[in-house]
């Protein structure tokens, strides 16, 4: 079984803990394995933009030098984590002040020089395991269901960095709704921000923005979305009150596999 | 401690942003989500550097409204980074006050619901606190 090495990141072990545990009973009917880092902590969220925010990247740098002394991929799920675990690792890879600054942190736990290969969970899908193979392992077609993919922003922008599909025209998630045999809808909204943080303090307008991406997938057909995002998926069902649900891309994969019944038993916090 | 005047190309260090390069196309200000809530728009904040209005621009809604959702910094032609800028004016005025006048850290677990996944409450703290 091949094994990858695994960053959960905070909002996988409560709010979105369906996210993690499709995707966990999906790799195993699939063939692979997910290991979860010792001791990881929070990414943060939000990649640290200034030039001078070193602290803040440190503890994604602690994951990705765990990845490579695994000797293996770091794979991740949420679409955050996966944007900012990217984005320190292209800093340390490309930005010598910055991996100067960041080694001079780590000490005797370093150096680190951006080795690790870092996947989302729908690359290694796409890139390892192929949307055809997967196709022929889905036991439970979703024939019929109109199913829009909803992007957002953390995983396409910006596209030089993150290299995750057409920023404009992304197709990886509907070929991946294809494979799975349901109907996608494609829709104009699919990679416009949701609100993201905004909706803390100003539900109104990440209600605003979240309804914009909700009606344009509803009147393109779309009758449930999918997200790598629990914020995106915590602001649009907030707006669209179940109306067009929300639900992980994983937890649509496992019901494919038929392995949906597994993680029920395995899963939910509180 | 940094003169006034050393204010601008401190902020420009911070931001990694390349303000010069900017051609004024206003295709950062077309592809925002929030422009109708900034009072000075994200073309608008690239001229504001250039210009060396520091405290306009720490003082504006720009630095609240901005979502970081790299729309401009993805499609802007001369790769100015206009989201850089505005988050550098933003960490220079939480670095200054410490609480802000949009959020403080206390408000922060009132505006929380049985739902709220940890990643909103993570970047709001990170955002919008020191
Ligand atoms: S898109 Fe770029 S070049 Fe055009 S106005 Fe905005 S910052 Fe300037
Ligand atoms: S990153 Fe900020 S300024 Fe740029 S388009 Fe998004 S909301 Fe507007």
């Amino acid at each position: 079984m091949v094994v990858y090495t695994y960053y959960p990141g905070c909002t996988l072990k409560t709010q979105a803990a369906r996210l993690d545990s499709y995707a966990r009973v999906s790799a195993r009917a699939l063939g692979f394995e997910l290991e979860e880092i010792d001791q990881w902590q929070c990414c943060g969220a939000v990649y640290p933009l200034g030039t001078d925010e070193v602290a803040a990247k440190l503890a994604c740098v602690r994951a990705l030098m765990a990845a490579r002394d695994s000797g293996r991929p770091l794979v991740t799920l949420c679409s955050a984590c996966h944007h900012v675990m990217k984005r320190v690792n292209h800093d340390m890879r490309m930005d010598k002040d910055m991996r100067a600054k960041v080694n001079n942190y780590l000490e005797d736990e370093g150096p680190y020089g951006g080795e690790t290969e870092v996947l989302h969970y729908l690359e290694v899908l796409h890139k390892h395991l192929g949307f055809a193979k997967l196709k022929e392992m889905v036991v439970n077609p979703l024939s019929g269901r109109k199913i829009g993919a909803y992007y957002g922003c953390m995983l396409l922008r910006p596209s030089a960095v993150m290299e995750f599909d057409d920023p404009e025209n992304p197709t990886l998630f509907e070929n991946f709704l294809k494979a799975l045999g349901a109907e996608q809808v494609v829709f104009p909204q699919r990679n416009e921000c949701c609100g993201g943080y905004i909706s803390l303090r100003e539900r109104e307008r990440s209600a605003e923005m979240a309804a914009k991406v909700a009606d344009s997938a509803a009147r393109h057909g779309a009758e449930e979305l999918i997200t790598a995002c629990p914020l995106c998926l915590y602001n649009v069902n907030k707006t669209s009150g179940g109306k067009l649900p929300v639900v992980y891309f994983t937890e649509l994969l496992a019901q494919a596999l038929g392995v949906e019944a597994e993680e029920e038993e395995a899963a939910h916090v509180g | 401690m940094l003169g006034r005047t050393d204010l601008p190309n401190r902020l420009r260090v911070i931001s990694g942003a390349k303000d010069k390069d900017c051609m004024k196309c206003g295709k950062c200000s077309a592809s925002c989500p929030s422009y109708e809530k900034m009072d000075i728009r994200p073309h608008q904040f690239v001229s504001y550097l250039q210009r060396g209005d520091v405290d306009a621009m720490m003082n504006s809604t720009t630095v609240w409204a901005c979502l970081c959702c790299y729309a401009c910094i993805e499609r802007c032609p001369r790769d100015v980074k206009p989201a850089q800028i505005i988050e550098a004016a933003r960490l220079m005025l939480i670095r200054r006050q410490g609480d802000t006048p949009y959020v403080s850290a206390d408000d922060i677990p009132e505006l929380l619901d049985p739902d709220t996944p940890q990643q909103l409450l993570v970047s709001a703290l990170r955002k919008y606190t020191k």
